[in-house]
C-alpha cells in the first residue's frame, strides 16, 4: 500500500514531445498486406504470378494482334506449319492457330475462373450457415455433403451436360457450379466451427447484429485467407476437368475453341503435326503449374507455423 | 469400430441410392426421344415404348428401374443391339480393372519411395529434381503426357508398341500414363507426411538410442506417415479410373473406359446411365473398404 502511494504521488506529466514515443513508428498492417508481404518474399510464386498476369495478358490481347479470327475457314492455307504469316501455323481447315490459341484460352481461364469463384461463393454461404447455426441444419447439409462427395464430381458432371447440352462456356460452368460447392462448403463450416467461439463474434452478438450480417460481415472474411487459397489450388482442376471432357466429346462444341478443345483435335493428328498439339498443351501446363505453385506460396504465406 | 463401419456402410447406400435417382431422373430429361422415326408407324413407336415400359407414369417407371438395379439390371445399350450394360461391364471391365490395379500399385510403390526419399535429403538436390518431377506430373494431364511419350517411345523409338492390349510391353506406357498423377500426388503427401514425423521425439529417441539410419526410417518414420497417406487411397482410385477414359483413348486398350467414351459420342445414353452407376458403385464400394481399413489402422478416425 505504501509503495503504491508513494509512487502515485511520484507521478510527472509526460513533456509533449516524448508523447511522439506512443506513436507507431511503423504504419499499420493488414492481413492482406502482411500476407502480400511474405508472398513477396517467394520467387516461384511471383514468378508463378508474373506469367499468369502474361497469359491474361495474351489470351486478352493476342487474338488482335493478327487479322485472323478464329472461325474462318481457309482451304488454300490448311495444314500450315508455324511461319511469318500464321505465328502458330493453321489447323486442317486453314484456321490460324495463333488466334485459335488465344482465344481458346479466354474460354477455358473464363470457365476455370467462373467455375470456381461461383461454386466457391455458394459453398462458403452453405458452410457458414451450416456452421453457425450446428445443431440439425449443420447435420442434415453435412450428410447430404458425405452422400454427393462420394462420387467423384466429374461422374456428375458428364450426366449433367449431357442433359444439358454440351457446347456452351454457361452449360460448362453450371454443371461445375452444381457439383463444385461441396468441398468449400466444408472447408467454411470447420473454419466458422472455430471462429465464432471467439470473442468479436461474441461482441458482435451483445451488440444485436443478426446471424446474417455476423455471417457475411465477420465470419465469412475471415476464412478468406484459406478459402483463397483453395480456390487457386481448385482452378487448375477445373482446367483439367474442361480438358478431359473436351477429351471425352463433352466440351465445348467446334467451331469454338479451347484449350481443351485444341489438344482434343490436335492429339487425332500429333503424328503429322506435332507442333498443334504441342502448343496449347505448353500453356495449359503452365497454367495448371503457375496456379499450383502460386497456391503454394498462398499457403505457406498465410500459415504462420510453416514460416521458416 | 462396429458403429463406426455400419455409419460408413449406411452413408454409401445413401450415395449409391443418390446417383441411381439422380441418374435416372436426369435421363428423363434427356432431349429427343429413341423411337421417334418417320419411317415406323405411331401403333410401332406406341408398341416399342410399352415393351420398354416408357408409357407408364414416371413414378412407376422409377420403382421398376429401381427393382431391377437390384436385381443387377443396368439396362440395355441401344448401339450393340440386344446386348445389355452388364454383358458389355463383364467382358470389358477385367481389361480396366488390370490396367488399374497395375497402374495403381506402381504408382503407390514408386510415390511412397520417391516421397521418403525427399524427406530424408530435404532442401538437397534428391529433393529438388524429384519435386520438380512431383509438379510436373501434377500439372500435365494424362491427355498432354499420354500422346507425346506413345510418339516418343512407340513411334520415333520404336521401344514399345503404340497400343493394343495382353502383352506385357503393350502395358507399360498406359500403366504410367495413368499412374503419374498418383506418382505425383503420393510423393508430395508422403513427402509433408514423413517430415511430420521426422521431428517426433520418438524418431529422436529410437536414434539416440544407436538404431541403424535404415531401420529408423523402416520401422518408425515409414509406418507412422504411411497411416495419412491411407486417407489419400480413396481419391486416387478415383483419379486412375477418371483417368482409364483418357488413356483407353489414347493406346487403343479395349477396356470399358474406352467404350463408355464411345457411348458418350455415339449418344448411347443407356449404356451412359448403366455405365455411370456402375462406376458410383465400384468407387463407392473402393471408398468405403478404405474408410474401413483406415478406421481399423487408426483407432482416432472411428471417435471423429
Amino acid at each position: 500500500m505504501q509503495i503504491i502511494q508513494r509512487n502515485r504521488l511520484d507521478f510527472t506529466p509526460l513533456s509533449p514531445d516524448e508523447l511522439s514515443g506512443e506513436e507507431m513508428v511503423r504504419p499499420e498492417t493488414t492481413y492482406f498486406r502482411d500476407v502480400w508481404r511474405n508472398l513477396k518474399k517467394r520467387k516461384t510464386a511471383i514468378a508463378s504470378l508474373v506469367i499468369l498476369a502474361l497469359l491474361v495478358f495474351m489470351v486478352l490481347f493476342g487474338p488482335m494482334m493478327n487479322s485472323y479470327n478464329y472461325y474462318s475457314n481457309d482451304y488454300s492455307a490448311a495444314n500450315q506449319g508455324p511461319s511469318g504469316e500464321h505465328w502458330f501455323g493453321t489447323d486442317t481447315l486453314g484456321r490460324d492457330l495463333w488466334t485459335r490459341v488465344w482465344v481458346g484460352g479466354r474460354v477455358s481461364l473464363l470457365i476455370a475462373i467462373l467455375a470456381t469463384i461461383i461454386p466457391y461463393a455458394i459453398g462458403m454461404l452453405i458452410g457458414g450457415v451450416s456452421g453457425y447455426f450446428g445443431g440439425k441444419i449443420d447435420m442434415l447439409i453435412m450428410r447430404i455433403i458425405d452422400v454427393l462427395m462420394g462420387i467423384p464430381s466429374l461422374i456428375y458432371d458428364i450426366l449433367l451436360i449431357m442433359v444439358l447440352g454440351s457446347g456452351s462456356i454457361s452449360t460448362l460452368v453450371l454443371a461445375f457450379t452444381i457439383t463444385g460447392w461441396l468441398g468449400s462448403a466444408r472447408t467454411t463450416r470447420g473454419l466458422v466451427l472455430q471462429l465464432k467461439e471467439r470473442e468479436f463474434v461474441m461482441a458482435s452478438t451483445t451488440l444485436g447484429a443478426s446471424p446474417m450480417r455476423i455471417i457475411l460481415r465477420h465470419l465469412l472474411p475471415n476464412t478468406l485467407g484459406i478459402i483463397v487459397v483453395g480456390m487457386t489450388m481448385t482452378i487448375p482442376s477445373v482446367i483439367f476437368a474442361e480438358a478431359f471432357l473436351s477429351f471425352i466429346g463433352l466440351g465445348i462444341t467446334p467451331p469454338n475453341p479451347s484449350w481443351g478443345q485444341l489438344i482434343k483435335e490436335a492429339s487425332e493428328v500429333f503424328k503429322q503435326y506435332p507442333y498443334r498439339f504441342i502448343i496449347p498443351c505448353i500453356f495449359v501446363g503452365l497454367t495448371m503449374l503457375c496456379f499450383n505453385l502460386l497456391g503454394d506460396g498462398l499457403r505457406d504465406a498465410l500459415d504462420p507455423r510453416l514460416r521458416s | 469400430m462396429v458403429r463406426y463401419v455400419l455409419k460408413r456402410v449406411l452413408i454409401a447406400l445413401l450415395t449409391v441410392f443418390t446417383l441411381a435417382t439422380v441418374t435416372f431422373f436426369l435421363s428423363k430429361l434427356l432431349p429427343g426421344d429413341p423411337f421417334m422415326n418417320e419411317k415406323i408407324p405411331t401403333s410401332v413407336q406406341e408398341k416399342q415404348r410399352a415393351y420398354y415400359g416408357l408409357d407408364r407414369p414416371v413414378t412407376e417407371q422409377y420403382l421398376i428401374y429401381m427393382g431391377n438395379l437390384v436385381q443387377g439390371d443396368l439396362g440395355t445399350s441401344i448401339k450393340y443391339v440386344g446386348r445389355s450394360v452388364w454383358d458389355i461391364i463383364r467382358e470389358f471391365f477385367p481389361v480396366s480393372a488390370q490396367l488399374g490395379l497395375i497402374a495403381l500399385v506402381f504408382a503407390e510403390i514408386v510415390g511412397l519411395l520417391f516421397g521418403i526419399l525427399c524427406a530424408q535429403y530435404r532442401n538437397r538436390w534428391p529433393d529438388y529434381v524429384l519435386m520438380v518431377f512431383a509438379i510436373l506430373g501434377i500439372a500435365l494431364p494424362s491427355m498432354v503426357i499420354g500422346p507425346l511419350i506413345r510418339y516418343l517411345f512407340g513411334v520415333q523409338l520404336r521401344w514399345l508398341p503404340v497400343g493394343g492390349w495382353g502383352k506385357p510391353e503393350q502395358m507399360l506406357m498406359p500403366a504410367f500414363v495413368l499412374g503419374l498423377g498418383t506418382i505425383a500426388g503420393n510423393t508430395r503427401s508422403m513427402r509433408a507426411c514423413m517430415l511430420a514425423v521426422i521431428t517426433q521425439d520418438y524418431v529422436k529417441t529410437a536414434r539416440a538410442k544407436g538404431m541403424s539410419p535404415l531401420r529408423v526410417v523402416m520401422k518408425h518414420e515409414l509406418k507412422n506417415s504411411l497411416v495419412p497417406m491411407l486417407a489419400n487411397l480413396g481419391p486416387m482410385i478415383a483419379g486412375v479410373l477418371m483417368g482409364s477414359f483418357v488413356v483407353e483413348q489414347i493406346f487403343v486398350i479395349p477396356g470399358l473406359g474406352k467404350h463408355f467414351v464411345n457411348a458418350v459420342s455415339t449418344l448411347d445414353y443407356p449404356l451412359i446411365m448403366g455405365l455411370t452407376i456402375f462406376y458410383g458403385t465400384f468407387l463407392v464400394v473402393m471408398n468405403l473398404l478404405v474408410d474401413i481399413l483406415y478406421g481399423w489402422v487408426d483407432p482416432r478416425i472411428r471417435v471423429k
